[in-house]
């Protein structure tokens, strides 16, 4: 009885996709800016030959190589120790306070970096109480990584988590008993196992930086532009549908090969 | 078996990356009573004034009616379709139902700039001109697919033979439906309700290429913020919005471990990684 809506929604996901890879390959008529149905490349060869596009794409995969990085860092260690070595009622109150701030508001999440790394902010401030010399990171391609790994950590600790607590104890045991030290056992039977959980949260982390537009247009600088707001200042304020549509394929495609390698490190399962 | 240095930095690094996840938060706790209207720290003195001058907006209060609109409507769909997807993907084995389950984590998997864009060529191609419903429409990707996520987790977690059994017992589809389906469900479909909402009130990325010129309130404060304006009213909003959605998200998370069958951690971690996923759009 609900199959009918719920085909007609998939539909028009479909239909949306297919119509943003089509409409990439038209173009606008630069005198009355209505939309041209004529094929073209056009779009394609503009931002590969344009090297302040090269710059962005670039740019954009960077850092969300580098966030994505930052966070497996950051997380592991946590995760580590919520499913090793914390009892069941600080686990729980880990947990929570893990998963809260993912769903405090996004938007108010980047906004308040701002009050913080700004020049009259909390940061400053605190540096100047203790003596040492202002770090102006507001506006700056270091507080679009910050400002990332802040957002997406969540992210990256629950699968990891996840991937740590599924190891049986005994695998560690029988580690040790055929005479691995800690370090060895670490980095033998623990690592490789939880692997999978990094690269399952490494999607998130990777897939949702590349496709952002906020954070590079809140706290970014002059030279902080992601392909996010190429395609937001395409539809927004230059109203040129088809090449926004031509960038937005690029975090497409990037993503398309991340999930490929991905499943073949087996992170589906970890999911 | 790990060394006492070891424990303790581990407990350490714990620690520090607890208070970097939530210092920021208590940090827009206390300039949304920042007296003064500069954004500077230390802030001068404590008012609760900004409180009462977003309540009293006109632009704020047309804004956040419009986004507690269509995040009802969009769970509201989101119910329907979601759960229902769940049961067929669950339950029945019909010609097409990997392409299904795939399709319908398009929507989390894909960055978010993807499906706004592509929503929006859609728009334009289908001459359909901008209004509530295609902000519902983008809205409802996500949320069917954070509805259908749980329901989907919880049957898989429930044994089909609870199902046989009923029915052996002699109850007809309906009684079954009512007396074990149903509470297998209800929790799933509550806890992913409220995430849905939650997150459709929060939504800002898909929002902007499907709104034309409409006002949601994440794309009010959004321009409030680019253009440094009202900035006061932002922090009030802040945090009464950081409230708002931290206790449904409680709830949420209460319902969905309130169940027995999932006592175990490890399939709460699953269920939350799973309705997690969805920031992403």
């Amino acid at each position: 009885m609900l199959a009918p809506p719920l085909v007609a929604f998939a539909l028009v996901y479909l239909a949306a996709l297919v119509a943003l890879f089509i409409s990439s390959f038209w173009s606008v008529n630069p005198f009355t800016t209505e939309i041209q149905h004529i094929w073209t490349l056009d779009n394609y060869r503009t931002i590969f030959e344009s090297s302040a596009y090269r710059t962005i794409a670039l740019r954009t995969i960077g850092i969300a190589a580098a966030v994505t990085l930052t966070d497996a860092v950051l997380a592991f260690p946590l995760a580590y120790f919520m499913a090793r070595l914390a009892s069941a009622r600080s686990r729980t109150f880990l947990f929570v306070a893990v998963l809260l701030p993912l769903w405090s508001s996004y938007l108010i999440r980047v906004y308040i970096w701002r009050l913080i790394l700004g020049h009259d902010g909390v940061l400053n401030w605190t540096l100047r109480e203790l003596g040492l010399p202002a770090a102006n990171l507001g506006y700056s391609n270091w507080a679009v990584w910050l400002i990332f790994t802040y957002v997406w950590l969540p992210f990256m600790v629950l699968p990891v988590y996840g991937a740590l607590e599924r190891i049986p104890e005994s695998l560690v045991e029988a580690s040790r008993d055929l005479g691995a030290g800690g370090s060895e056992t670490f980095r033998r039977v623990v690592l490789p196992l939880a692997l999978p959980g990094v690269v399952a949260g490494s999607i998130f982390t990777f897939s949702l930086t590349l496709g952002d537009y906020v954070t590079p247009l809140l706290a970014g600088g002059s030279s902080s532009q992601f392909i996010g707001n190429v395609v937001y200042d395409s539809v927004g304020i230059s109203n040129n549908v088809p090449f926004a549509a031509a960038f937005a394929a690029i975090p497409l495609v990037v993503m398309g090969i991340y999930l490929l390698i991905a499943r073949k490190l087996g992170a589906f399962e970890a999911m | 078996m790990e060394k006492r240095s070891t424990r303790i930095a581990l407990v350490v690094w714990t620690v520090l990356v607890i208070l970097f996840l939530w210092l920021p938060l208590a940090l827009i706790m206390v300039y949304a009573f920042n007296k003064s209207n500069v954004q500077s720290w230390p802030i001068p003195g404590f008012t609760t004034k900004w409180f009462r001058v977003a309540w009293h907006s006109q632009d704020v209060r047309d804004a956040l009616w419009l986004s507690v609109r269509v995040a009802l409507i969009a769970t509201g769909a989101a119910l329907l379709l979601g759960s229902a997807a769940a049961v067929g993907v669950a339950r029945f084995d019909f010609f097409g139902r990997d392409a299904v389950s795939f399709l319908l984590v398009l929507p989390i998997a894909l960055p978010g700039i993807v499906t706004g864009m592509a929503l929006n060529s859609f728009f334009i191609a289908g001459h359909i001109t901008v209004s509530m419903w295609t902000i519902v429409i983008g809205h409802a990707t996500f949320c069917v697919v954070i509805v259908y996520n749980n329901a989907l987790a919880r049957l898989r977690r429930s044994s089909p033979s609870l199902i046989e059994a009923s029915m052996d017992l002699g109850a007809d589809g309906w009684q079954t439906f009512r007396f074990v389906v149903w509470p297998v469900l209800s929790t799933a479909l509550i806890a992913g309700g409220l995430l849905a909402f939650a997150l459709s009130l929060d939504e800002v990325v898909v929002t902007f290429f499907t709104a034309g010129a409409q006002n949601t309130l994440p794309l009010l404060i959004l321009g409030y913020i680019r253009l440094g304006q009202q900035l006061p009213v932002v922090n009030a909003i802040a945090s009464a919005m950081i409230l708002l959605t931290v206790i449904p998200v409680a709830l949420a998370q209460r319902l969905m471990r309130d169940t027995g069958v999932l006592r175990r951690s490890a399939g709460n971690v699953t269920e939350a990684v799973e309705s997690a996923q969805v920031t992403a759009v």
